[in-house]
């Protein structure tokens, strides 16, 4: 077997990973809230990355040097992401709260349509060629073939943004509010939380880690297209139900686990059949472990 | 008096809480036995474990409704059912798009058999059958009183009635034995006393016995033949409700330590 | 609400939209040809249409609020009341009976292609409609079946000479079959579970379609599917389009029919008691695997008869006709036409495929719309156009001697 090989299977998943945490933390910490699969949340990805792209070609065009302009574009990316999943929590997920579940779900189906079609006919069809933002470090030459700079960056970002995440869930009166929210709502409210409140910030949050998710990888594959969230986002929602859906940290592993996955199984057996292998592994997990590896089964009270 | 429901050593584990732990209870025929104790000592949980909900971590479940005995642990909730044991829910469960009628029709489930085939042909068999059903039906809502609310919304009639129309759901399965939790919930002094009356005329006509959970004391020592008291999981006392007015054991666990008798 | 509150409240969700919509809608940018397009105009057409709609919005929010319970006999719609009442049912049904038989006399050969097409998706609505509208079953991945169908009718045909009229009744075979198969693994799953999972297996049966490309001729499809004969005697292509129109007419009637018997029997009454409440309903007797396989099984078979039928009408079948946008498409049929309800599902179907093809113009709008409306429509009227006041058991009593 060659070593060199599978460190860059091995580094792939990783950055695969990442980049499905990324988008997989918006689902869970929604879901585990307010028990929607928001089947829109790839399109905010996407919408994230189409924003990334419009601010850095205007500021690049503007003559702005390459370091304001990622700087600019990654801020953009993730305030209109947020902007766009708060928006849309308003309109199709809120007066849907005391409705049966089906309704929200179709509900988030329509959205999903929606802002695809959105971008589509407010924008092009087209596959539209993304900047590398990420520059090469010259110091890292010798090991780029396993492993390239913006690889690094994707995987210290995510590093940086879990970090935080966790900090913020753990530690700050907002984290507590958002655990006690997603454990009880009704209880919640009685002491005084704004639920309202608590569940938009959720969408924030959630979004912009997905807008990062968007931004990075954009970058890296270097082009973007309005049907990037759909494939994207079902991936990344495997990732959180496998890792226990409504499970923060269960995100992070499910995601890790099926970007390994993935990568060794299209490096090693076959790639034609690399989406197939994400949704198997997701009829599989649902049918045989339903609350996924760090989840914890629901037990119905009678 | 024939045993017809004989719980032995009965045991539910959720994880590392012991629901229920070695608990007996045996219900002889035409016996209108109570299930008391004090919120949390595991009644709901008994029954859940009889009726195929929950499958109990040991002990033995055996139902005799006519002469040979039965272990039915484990069984699913609607073989359960088949074999005769029907039950109410705390939190009323009726069918929410359903008429008051409709809801007693699917009581008749068990007892009847038209398949796919049948629904479409709707053959002489069908036909009957389904003939069968409403008048079944509608004699049951008439023994409780509800039969002029036949074609309403079931979940529009008022509380006290919600819970009777289980009851009639529930003996529309053909029962021999009757489990009823907490079925005077939330209902007034005259409700309770209809409810007092019901439940008699049900083990008088019916011939079916029934086991049931209550909080209202005043039911509970009017109707009962016998009652069993629960408290953690375990039983701490059983008898009739004379024995069971003056037992201490049973009076601290509902008030606890500091009272004298 | 004061009208100064309204106006200001209209105005900061007009800002906000401006605001949100401004890099997607106002810039546009070609990585390409390195040009940015500053598109004014919408931010003012955002602007203006956010304030005016955000009242719309709020006004009809508040009515649905303080709208009320749901009764039985309550204000049903109008196209119930010409169904239930014989004095407009019967000439209403006959004048649409005659209307259907010389359509396509009265219409152009396109038009009825695309009457075909509604009608496959009225077929496929009412078979849906079983799984999730009376079972409540949530399936995301109805178009497997479909799929099952179409290409099992191009496979026995490529491989063994099948005709039509055996593929038919095998499609349904096949289709059922199908049905118990992808229903067995997720019995025990929930709500949003069960959707995922048959959106997966849609999904994976499309993409194993597209690759295996030994056994299904991968993307390029399976060409050359017969069309129905008429004992034997070989038809020219109009006439077989009028030929394929009848057939279909007759077996949505048939369809109609069957689901009609099965939602007034003692089996469509154990699926909805299954959807109402599942623990209530096994505490009846009523077996839940047994019930939710039936479920899948009937509705999957008739999807499997749409995919011979779909497959006969285009002639040839390929994976890109069998993506999840079909399920989502004929879930809609189902849900917007008023779930539960046969004529609710008809007319879902109808006007979801009937009216995007009569406004050709607006066609590139056709899926924001369905997006669109989707969400209004679960906000707004959940029920459906055809707001599925059930048609309850009605217990006639005949006159006792007291």
């Amino acid at each position: 077997m060659d070593f060199e090989y599978f460190m860059q299977l091995f580094f792939g998943g990783l950055t695969r990973g990442s980049i499905y945490a990324l988008i997989a933390l918006g689902y869970t910490m929604v879901y585990g809230i307010i028990q929607l699969i928001n089947f829109a949340h790839g399109e905010i990805y996407m919408i994230g990355a189409f924003t990334g792209l419009i601010v850095s070609s205007v500021l690049t065009m503007a003559g702005m040097p390459a370091l304001g302009v990622i700087v600019m574009a990654a801020m953009a990316a993730v305030i209109y992401s947020s902007a766009y999943g708060f928006t849309m929590e308003k309109i199709a997920y809120r007066p849907l709260r005391n409705a049966p579940r089906l309704s929200a779900l179709i509900s988030a189906i329509g959205m999903s349509l929606f802002l695809q079609n959105y971008v589509l006919l407010a924008q092009t069809s087209d596959f539209l060629p993304f900047p590398s933002l990420i520059p090469d470090f010259a110091f890292w030459e010798p090991y780029a073939h396993i492993i390239s700079s913006p690889e690094i960056v994707i995987l210290g970002t995510t590093f940086v943004v879990m970090v935080l995440l966790t900090i913020m869930i753990k530690f700050t009166r907002i984290g507590k509010a958002m655990r006690a929210t997603s454990q009880d709502k009704i209880m919640a409210a009685l002491l005084g939380i704004n639920v309202d409140k608590i569940i938009s910030i959720t969408f924030v949050v959630g979004s912009a880690t997905a807008a990062i998710g968007g931004i990075l990888i954009a970058s890296h594959i270097g082009q973007i297209n309005f049907y990037m969230g759909f494939i994207v986002g079902i991936k990344a929602f495997v990732a959180a139900v496998l890792g226990g859906i409504g499970s923060i940290p269960g995100a992070v592993l499910g995601a890790f686990v099926l970007g390994w996955t993935e990568s060794f199984f299209t490096g090693y057996i076959s790639s034609d059949y690399e989406d197939v292998f994400a949704f198997v592994i997701l009829v599989v997990i649902l049918i045989f472990r339903p609350s996924g590896i760090l989840g914890k089964s629901e037990t119905q009270k009678v | 008096m024939k045993k017809i429901l004989d719980v032995s050593n009965l045991t539910m584990d959720f994880g590392g809480l012991r629901a229920i732990d070695n608990l007996d209870i045996s219900i002889h025929e035409g016996e209108i036995a109570a299930l008391i104790g004090p919120n949390g000592a595991g009644k709901t949980t008994f029954f859940n474990c009889i009726t195929g909900i929950y499958k109990p971590t040991g002990g033995d479940i055996l139902i005799a409704p006519r002469g040979s005995s039965q272990r039915i642990n484990g069984l699913k909730p609607n073989i359960v059912t088949k074999k005769g044991l029907a039950r109410t829910f705390q939190n009323i469960r009726l069918f929410s798009s359903m008429t008051v009628l409709e809801n007693v029709m699917i009581g008749c489930h068990p007892v009847t058999k038209a398949g796919v085939l049948g629904a479409i042909f709707r053959g002489a068999g069908t036909r009957a059958e389904e003939r069968f059903i409403a008048e079944r039906s509608y004699a049951l809502l008439k023994k409780i009183g509800l039969e002029n609310f036949a074609n309403e919304l079931a979940i529009n009639l008022p509380y006290g009635d919600q819970r009777r129309l289980e009851i009639a759901r529930a003996m529309a399965t053909d029962p021999f034995l009757l489990l009823l939790d907490e079925p005077a919930a939330g209902m007034n002094p005259q409700e309770t006393k209809t409810l007092d009356d019901l439940i008699i005329r049900i083990r008088d006509e019916d011939n079916i016995s029934i086991l049931l959970i209550e909080h209202d004391m005043k039911l509970v020592m009017s109707l009962s033949d016998n009652i069993h008291v629960v408290d953690y999981g375990k039983k701490i006392a059983e008898g009739t409700p004379e024995q069971i007015r003056n037992n201490d054991v049973v009076i601290k666990a509902y008030l606890g330590e500091e009272i004298d008798a | 609400m004061t009208a100064g509150n309204e106006i200001k409240r209209s105005f900061a969700a007009s800002i906000w939209f401006m605001f949100l919509t401004f890099p997607i809608m106002v810039i546009k940018v070609n990585t390409v040809t390195n040009t940015v397009e500053w598109r004014w105009a919408n931010m003012i057409w955002v602007g203006i249409g956010a304030f005016f709609l955000s009242m719309l919005w709020r006004y009809l929010l508040l009515r649905k609020e303080t709208g009320g319970k749901k009764e039985v006999g309550d204000k049903p719609g109008i196209i119930q009341t010409i169904a239930a009442n014989r004095r407009f049912s019967i000439p209403a049904l006959t004048g649409l009976g005659v209307f259907i038989l010389v359509f396509p006399h009265l219409f152009s050969m396109y038009q009825t292609s695309i009457m075909i097409s509604a009608l496959i998706y009225v077929m496929l609505g009412l078979g849906l409609n079983i799984v999730v509208g009376l079972a409540g079953l949530l399936d995301l991945g109805y178009v497997a079946f479909f799929a099952v169908g179409a290409y099992s009718f191009a496979l026995l045909n490529l491989n063994f000479g099948i005709t039509f009229w055996v593929a038919l009744p095998l499609g349904g075979l096949l289709g059922g079959f199908s049905g118990i198969i992808l229903g067995y693994p997720v019995l025990r799953l929930r709500g949003d579970y069960l959707a995922i999972v048959t959106l997966g297996f849609g999904e994976i049966i499309r993409l194993v379609l597209e690759n295996w490309s030994e056994f299904s001729q991968g993307p390029s499809g399976i060409a050359n599917i017969p069309k129905p004969t008429l004992f034997g005697i070989d038809l020219s292509l109009d006439q077989e389009t009028v030929y394929l129109f009848y057939i279909l007419v007759t077996l949505v009637i048939f369809t109609i029919f069957v689901i009609n018997r099965l939602q007034d029997s003692r089996i469509g009454r154990a699926w909805i008691a299954l959807k109402d409440d599942e623990i209530a309903c096994q505490a009846m007797g009523i077996d839940k695997a047994k019930t939710k396989l039936r479920a899948f099984a009937l509705g999957a078979t008739w999807a499997g008869m749409g995919g011979v039928i779909f497959a006969a009408k285009t002639t040839f079948v390929n994976p890109a006709s069998f993506t999840i946008w079909e399920s989502i498409i004929i879930l809609c049929t189902v849900v917007l036409g008023g779930m539960g309800s046969i004529l609710g599902v008809i007319s879902g179907a109808l006007l979801l495929i009937l009216l995007p093809e009569y406004l050709r113009d607006f066609g590139q709008f056709r899926m924001i719309t369905f997006g669109s409306v989707l969400v209004l429509m679960m906000v707004f009227r959940p029920g459906g156009i055809v707001e599925n006041i059930r048609r309850t058991y009605t217990f006639k009593r005949k006159m006792e001697t007291k």
